[in-house]
């Protein structure tokens, strides 16, 4: 059973974003995402660039696989987690928190809005 | 339906992640690869590989039919070991093991657990004309493995043998943790260490005696998956992922263990003769990715537009902190320091052929 905590949205490529109320948008990788891709041990970010939603932010590499990340709606990248750059793992370890990617700023809070519920992302995942 | 190997209870108990492998249930990881892989770097780990295939070789002809077998000279001193391929008459590879000679007319193979019945079928195709008993005892044999820079002070608490008088790849018999056992300085990881064959019924009290040994030195459990990363950092080739019977030990730059040199007759000598004199049209080469993100097995190489290779082995290597994979590459392109592209998921990414082993701080003696 995944943890998918109430107060967060998710894409259909598995990250959570949570809304910091200032415009800025933090996202990472779901507890669902992580489990199945297993333990992580790299992560390459994006620049502190504008991108539009869809395109690749960056990557995560696992022991057995590889993924990228998306950008789940236009905006900029402000920050990265750059304690992942030691410690990809802890992204396994605790998604929610200290397992953070990035945080991405936008005007616009549309795209945000139209990411899945909690409930939505259940059953996206099919729990 | 996968086996379990003697230690399985203790790899549950512990907590593994386990898969099938080899035909084995066997243990990937107890906590994460990154921490295994550094235990056994800069400590020392214990690993159960049990799965592992031993196939005892006794008779007057021993020695003589091992030497028309495998590739490499079988003729070494009892209580040494030696690596070797054994190969098909066109040269690609059967299996890679190591050899213990416990005597002048007894030795002791030892293969991949995922080659036994292959290799057993392979080994008893060509016994006619030697006097030699065979025996497959794999499922009497457990294997427990200590390595890192502690492995010695860790084993020397549980034997009685002066292990400074074995030298690597040398190897006695004796006792252990009070077990009937072939104590060896063998391993895969390119640090010091050594692996204890023993009865399969003795495997969990000698599990169980290195665990409590090595308690002081922070001893622990070391899955498949750091073993895999361990033996890539150093170079060492796997068979079925960079090796199979679609190569040869030439191409794969394992020439070392092939007696061209003697004038004895081996199978493949021709092809591998003929091969080194000509040169084989691709190599295996250790490739180092610059920046970041590494490339997998099946990932295709290009110099532009130009495919040249194909990487067999690919991973993050954990003491190094960057990307380093094994692949095969056409020949002109196999020079260290040539640069190449790698394809990794619609993307290119630069890496760099290097000399092997990748990782050179190994305490391996």
């Amino acid at each position: 059973m995944s943890n998918i905590p109430e107060d967060l949205r998710y894409t259909d490529s598995h990250e959570w974003v949570k809304d910091l109320g200032n415009g800025e948008y933090k996202m990472g990788l779901s507890f669902y995402a992580q489990d199945q891709m297993g333990e992580i041990v790299m992560v390459e970010f994006p620049g502190l660039e504008e991108f539009s939603a869809g395109d690749t932010l960056g990557s995560l590499e696992a022991v057995k696989t590889a993924e990228d990340f998306y950008a789940p709606f236009n905006g900029k990248v402000v920050r990265v987690n750059a304690a992942l750059e030691d410690e990809p793992a802890l992204i396994n370890e605790d998604p929610y928190e200290k397992g953070w990617l990035v945080v991405i700023a936008t005007d616009d809070s549309s795209g945000f809005s139209k990411l899945k519920s909690p409930t939505e992302f259940s059953e996206f995942i099919g729990e | 339906m996968d086996k379990k190997t003697p230690l399985y209870d203790r790899h549950v108990n512990l907590g593994a992640k386990l898969e099938p492998f080899a035909g084995y249930i066997m243990p990937i990881k107890y906590t994460t690869v990154k921490e295994e892989h550094n235990t056994v770097r800069n400590g020392v780990g214990v690993f159960d590989l049990s799965h592992m295939g031993e196939f005892r070789v006794k008779g007057k002809d021993a020695l003589r039919f091992l030497d028309y077998l495998l590739t490499n000279d079988s003729d070494v001193e009892p209580g040494k070991a030696y690596y070797s391929t054994m190969c098909y008459p066109d040269g690609g590879i059967v299996d890679d093991l190591i050899v213990y000679r416990i005597s002048d007319k007894e030795f002791l193979m030892v293969v991949n657990g995922s080659n036994i019945e292959k290799d057993w079928a392979w080994v008893n195709n060509h016994t006619t004309g030697y006097d030699i008993t065979l025996t497959n005892e794999s499922d009497d044999i457990g294997l427990v493995a200590i390595q890192g820079p502690d492995a010695q002070k860790v084993a020397e608490k549980l034997t009685d043998v002066n292990l400074e008088d074995i030298g690597y790849y040398c190897h006695t018999s004796s006792t252990f943790a009070n077990k009937e056992a072939l104590i060896a300085r063998t391993g895969y990881t390119g640090e010091d260490g050594f692996e204890i064959y023993i009865k399969s019924d003795d495997a969990a009290d000698v599990w169980d005696a290195v665990m409590k040994a090595g308690e002081e030195y922070e001893i622990k459990p070391v899955g498949l998956g750091a073993r895999d990363t361990l033996r890539l950092e150093v170079g060492y080739v796997l068979y079925g992922n960079d090796i199979d019977h679609t190569t040869t030990p030439i191409e794969a730059r394992l020439g070392w263990v092939v007696k061209l040199k003697t004038d004895k007759e081996f199978i493949g000598r021709e092809v591998m003769a003929r091969q080194k004199k000509e040169k084989p049209d691709r190599y295996i080469v250790g490739l180092e990715v610059t920046g970041k993100g590494f490339p997998r097995r099946g990932a295709e190489l290009f110099r532009g537009d130009r495919k040249v290779g194909i990487v067999t082995s690919g991973s993050l290597a954990p003491a190094l902190g960057h990307g380093v994979c094994l692949a095969f590459v056409e020949k002109g392109f196999h020079k260290s320091g040539t640069e190449l592209d790698a394809e990794v998921r619609g993307k290119r990414i630069p890496v760099k052929t290097v000399k092997l082993p990748f990782y050179k701080d190994g305490s391996r003696k």
